[in-house]
């Protein structure tokens, strides 16, 4: 099928009839659903049972015959991934939080059928004095500007049409058959977006010099080998909103130059495979993607690529080597992907968000985009929130926000009264930000000055029970599992700088630890032929920056402060043990003895320091040291 | 041509060249283990690492082009001091062996480590193979490997590569695991290894020896050693002959300019210079897979049915003609 | 993927593997594509569907094995029937996944990347499912169990060793 701007809009007007209570633009009084109930299909939620939800209430829709009159969407990432599954009833956006599948009948009885809200399963902070918020007005959503996430919540993934009605293909046309490729190129460049997959160059200059280098045969190239691990932003994205990614694909392609692209996915996001096959399928049947697109000259294929578990791809040349069949090997630069990316042909690689920028600029303008965010850092950052954060999930938040606005306001704190300890950004490639830290604002080069680096959107808060030297080991477990093996330094450094850190963490570390740890740092970095190698010490040296006393407490007085590293803690039980006796019934190797209502002490040469009296006694009597 | 600057001396270079191969032309040598003039660049062992421009980031000499103006420096303490930690991390997973190693005066590894004063350490950490030399693949007669001395420069594998026909090597695993292996990891009897000795020839450390050179107990530096081409066909491959008191062996050069390496022509150069023509093995297909089995010189340099014609040519049936 | 055939059926998995690859083989770097169709018909990559693999699309078989040894998700050995694996993403590792780790490895008598000699259990550490606000998450052939504590998997492997344990080699034959 060939696709014509008229029959784009017949599309959309068609298909916005029924999407009167989506959250559009303008709504529309005569609409043909009284409800419309959205149930969150991204894979944290279908973890919660989210399908068993819709099949439910599609079968009591369907046993009273009420199709007519409540419609059911699957919809991509609301966000707030804590609260899941998450179910929304619209009108008026009510947010129903930790549902179990039984809940639904009740929701569908009373708040459906009967008009009112089921009180006690709606998000407590949303409720109000006289009724409760919708959920874009709860203080999670507060700071929140949704760019790159658009339309997540808001469509149905796996239905094209609902990407069109919303403004979706608008911008492949305006560039197509209003822009020349330079145009296109100047206002993604003028716009000042910067790559979001964590290095921050400049997207517009990465196409421009893919344009530029000579070349019959170019690619265009998605890096959606999410590895960082607590990061998901790709993900939801792709599982949320597939067509944004691929309408930007095809904008980068016309702009370069190139008729074929790759989508480079991980094998461990199976429901995004199966979206993004899904959506290029329909692109494909619309004639939005293939050959003459918009009746001009312009063609554009997609293929999806999948990793198979090496962290390492996500760097350009790796990546380049994994879709041409090799072992996913860096190699030393120059020459530039832009020259001699893909079989040798210059190639522009761009992540899944900074793609999914590219249609709002296009559509609005690049000035409409520096609005949003920083000079530096125009526009949002999607961030994947977890750890020890109440609310962990998805924020997109614009540039320029502070680290305390987003763990205070939108996370909602550290749970269970813990004080907060360190942000941790960028993945194994980042550091961790104390509290000093706070303040810092959100933007690539605030966070590179405090010794950290935006990465690709994974932000993992640790308290005052997470250990800086066990999280560095943590993260240098990881480097060196992920190390590719190529260059020496950092096939053999860090594997050595993780021995070191298990020496401190287990009671064997020494005066000469910190400095070896130090001076292969620095070889590393130095030396590595590329990033995951040259920034493989920073974990280390972002702790060591700001918790050098942990690791001296570690060495020095083999004692670990956060009560983490087992062969430097031990239990005692303090004054204030009642005597219950339940934490010597719950000993597994029966070390804790005293009479009953009388103190209860532990034996610490037995104990395996298991933890489990610590979690059950019942007045906190229980101390690690 | 070029005009650059390495350490403060003005030197030319032809475009496209490397910083390596640039200081190398003017006589300024810069330590690379990965490194062969004849294969693509690997940038892998980062010892060459160079100063470029007064820049704290060091550059690859082998993978950067030199260009006009450049301010190379390839000696700075800061540069030595990341070398030798270099040097250091392959030490930390390499035997201490030099003592009865073959490779002992030619190891590249020896000879940097003594340059920049590296020695071995006793540490507890974890190694890639033994703390101590062996062999670890002795089922071909011509080559032995031990994986434990491999500082997985990848040369090996490159110049197998080189010829289509052959890649029989590839690295495997990844990190710090990462070894070398012959098709599925297999020996070099069970793969399909040709024994043409191209990865000895270009192994700079004593993770792959020439068998019958080392059977001989001639180390190179001991010897009287002069270069020779194989005549067996026009390519003319290099081997060097090596003589010591009145034993002598050879072994093959890296091999140049599409120069292929065979294990016949191998043979063939034993048979013309060695001091005694050792059994020959040629690799059969057996139902138990791959093996290498006794043959004779004749059978090995597929000389029977030559010398079949010949005899007839000669014989008073054939009256001068060949069969 | 877990897979245990008899001969017959290998054969005719093998067959229609066969059939797969003659469909891509023309494409361009189809290598990682057929080793994640042999890992997911047979649950790893048999040696032999390696030679095969390099007959049809031309590549040496030391690519092959070097390619399969390269990344994690393409292994050597079978999986067992029971696939587990453990999060070690920082969400979950940060909400105690490693106790968890150790946990099966005790109950399991394996090692992480090990399967059981009767193979019924294989375990696994993988790098963050993406389900982080579940963390720390643990899969059972690809279903999430998430929210877990040391507690819910010594339940969890108890069910599993009942519900696969139980099955002895007498039922593979």
């Amino acid at each position: 099928m060939s696709m014509t701007i008229d029959k784009l809009k017949e599309i959309r007007e068609e298909t916005l009839k029924h999407m009167n209570l989506r959250g559009l633009p303008s709504d529309r009084p005569n609409a043909p659903y009284k409800w419309s109930v959205a149930i969150c299909m991204e894979t944290s939620c279908m973890s919660s049972k989210s399908p068993e939800i819709k099949r439910r209430l599609l079968d009591l829709i369907k046993r009273d015959g009420k199709e007519g009159e409540i419609e059911v969407v699957g919809t991509g990432c609301f966000g707030l991934c804590e609260a899941g599954p998450i179910v929304i009833v619209r009108p008026g956006d009510t947010f129903y939080y930790h549902l179990d599948p039984n809940d639904i009948d009740l929701i569908y009885e009373q708040h459906l059928l009967g008009g009112e809200p089921v009180r006690d399963l709606i998000y407590p902070e949303s409720i109000t004095e006289d009724g409760y918020l919708s959920y874009f007005d709860i203080p999670f959503m507060a700071h929140q500007e949704r760019i790159a996430l658009r339309s997540s919540g808001h469509i149905d993934p796996e239905d094209i049409r609902e990407y069109i009605a919303f403004g979706g293909y608008e911008a492949l046309y305006k560039a197509l058959v209003e822009m020349t490729p330079d145009e296109v190129i100047d206002v993604v460049t003028a716009s000042g977006l910067r790559g979001r997959g964590g290095g921050g160059f400049l997207a517009g200059r990465k196409w421009r010099a893919t344009q530029a280098s000579p070349g019959d045969e170019k690619f265009i190239i998605c890096n959606a080998d999410e590895g960082d691990p607590g990061a998901f932003m790709d993900r939801s994205i792709l599982e949320g909103d597939p067509h944004s990614v691929i309408e930007a694909m095809a904008i980068a392609g016309y702009a370069i130059g190139s008729d074929q692209g790759y989508v480079y996915v991980r094998a461990e996001y199976p429901i995004a495979v199966e979206r993004l096959e899904k959506a290029i399928g329909q692109a494909n049947d619309l004639g939005l993607l293939g050959e003459n697109i918009f009746g001009t000259d312009f063609s554009f294929d997609l293929e999806i690529r999948l990793g198979a578990g090496a962290f390492v791809c996500g760097e350009t040349t790796a990546l380049t080597a994994s879709i041409e069949g090799r072992r996913g090997t860096p190699r030393s630069r120059p020459p530039y992907s832009a020259d001699k990316g893909l079989w040798g042909k210059p190639t522009m690689i761009n992540n899944v968000e900074t793609f999914a920028n590219i249609p709002y600029i296009l559509l609005n303008g690049a000035e409409a985009f520096k609005k949003i965010g920083t000079a530096n850092s125009p526009g949002t950052k999607v961030f994947a929130l977890s750890g020890k954060i109440k609310n962990v999930g998805l924020v997109e938040i614009p540039m320029g926000t502070t680290l305390r606005q987003v763990v205070e306001e939108i996370g909602g704190g550290i749970p269970n009264g813990k004080a907060f300890k360190a942000v941790q950004t960028g993945g194994p490639s980042g550091g961790c930000i104390g509290p000093e830290h706070l303040d810092t604002p959100i933007d690539f080069d605030s966070l590179t000055e405090v010794g950290s680096m935006m990465g690709s959107g994974g932000m993992i808060i640790m308290d005052e029970d997470n250990c800086a030297v066990d999280v560095a080991r943590f993260y240098m477990d990881f480097i060196a599992d992920e190390s590719c093996g190529k260059c020496t330094p950092c096939r053999e450094g860090t594997k050595r700088m993780l021995e070191i850190l298990i020496d401190i963490t287990e009671g064997r570390g020494d005066e000469t630890s910190i400095p070896r740890l130090e001076r292969l740092a620095k070889t590393t970095e130095l030396a590595s032929l590329c990033a995951l190698g040259q920034t493989s010490a920073n974990p280390i040296l972002s702790t060591l920056k700001t918790f050098r006393d942990e690791y001296e407490a570690h060495i020095k007085e083999k004692r670990c402060p956060a009560g983490v590293c087992k062969a430097l803690t031990s239990y005692f039980i303090t004054d204030a043990c009642i005597g219950c006796g339940l934490c010597a019934r719950n000993c597994p190797v029966s070390c804790i003895s005293g009479e009953r209502k009388k103190l209860h002490v532990i034996d610490t040469d037995q104990c395996i320091k298991c933890g489990l009296c610590y979690d059950k006694c019942p007045v906190n009597a229980i101390v690690k040291k | 041509m070029i005009t650059l600057t390495i350490n403060g001396q003005k030197v030319t270079a032809e475009e496209g060249m490397s910083i390596l191969d640039a200081a190398l032309a003017h006589g300024i040598e810069i330590p690379a283990l990965c490194h062969d003039p004849n294969l693509k660049p690997e940038s892998s062992c980062r010892l060459c690492l160079v100063e470029v421009d007064g820049r704290r980031w060091p550059r690859v000499a082998c993978g950067t082009p030199v260009r006009d103006g450049m301010v190379v420096e390839t000696n700075t303490p800061e540069i030595r001091a990341t070398r030798r930690e270099i040097l250091q991390l392959l030490l930390d997973n390499h035997p201490n062996d030099c003592l009865t190693c073959q490779k002992a005066g030619e190891c590249l590894l020896q000879k940097y480590a003594y340059e920049y004063g590296v020695t071995f350490r006793t540490h507890n950490g974890a190694r890639r193979g033994s703390e101590k030399a062996r062999f670890t693949d002795t089922s071909s007669p011509y080559i032995l490997r031990d994986e434990s001395k491999c500082i997985l420069c990848g040369k090996c594998i490159s110049t197998c590569a080189a010829l289509n026909e052959r890649s029989v090597l590839s690295f495997a695993g990844r990190g710090f695991e990462t070894k070398v292996a012959a098709d599925r990891d297999e020996t070099l009897e069970a793969s399909t290894c040709v024994s043409c000795s191209r990865c000895v020839a270009v192994c700079p450390v004593g993770a792959l020896i020439d068998r019958r050179v080392r059977e001989k107990k001639i180390r190179p530096w001991d010897a009287d050693r002069q270069t020779i081409q194989c005549k067996a066909c026009e390519y003319g491959c290099e081997y060097e002959v090596l003589e010591k008191g009145n034993e002598r062996v050879i072994r093959p050069l890296a091999p140049s300019g599409g120069r292929p390496l065979c294990l016949k022509g191998r043979l063939y150069v034993e048979a013309e210079v060695s001091s005694d023509l050792r059994i020959p093995y040629k690799k059969k297909e057996t139902d138990k897979g791959r093996k290498f089995v006794r043959t004779s010189w004749v059978e090995a340099l597929e000389l029977d049915q030559i010398l079949d014609r010949i005899a007839y040519t000669e014989s008073e049936s054939g009256k001068g003609r060949a069969k | 993927m877990v897979s245990h055939f008899n001969q017959e059926e290998r054969q005719r998995e093998i067959a229609a593997f066969e059939r797969d690859l003659e469909r891509i083989k023309d494409g361009r770097g189809m290598l990682m594509h057929a080793l994640h169709l042999a890992q997911n018909r047979f649950g790893y990559v048999p040696s032999d569907v390696q030679q095969i693999i390099a007959d049809t699309l031309k590549v040496p078989l030391s690519t092959v094995y070097g390619v399969i040894t390269f990344y994690s998700r393409f292994t050597l050995v079978p999986k067992g029937r029971c696939d587990l694996s453990i999060c070690m993403g920082t969400a979950c590792y940060i909400q105690g996944s490693e106790e968890l780790l150790k946990e099966t490895e005790e109950t399991l008598g394996i090692k992480s990347g090990e399967t059981s000699p009767d193979g019924n259990f294989s375990l696994s550490t993988t790098r963050c499912v993406g389900a982080c606000s579940l963390a720390p998450v643990v899969t059972v052939n690809g279903e999430v169990h998430g929210r877990m504590t040391v507690q819910e998997m010594k339940k969890l492997l108890a069910d599993l060793q009942q519900q696969y344990g139980s099955q002895s080699e007498s039922d593979e034959e």
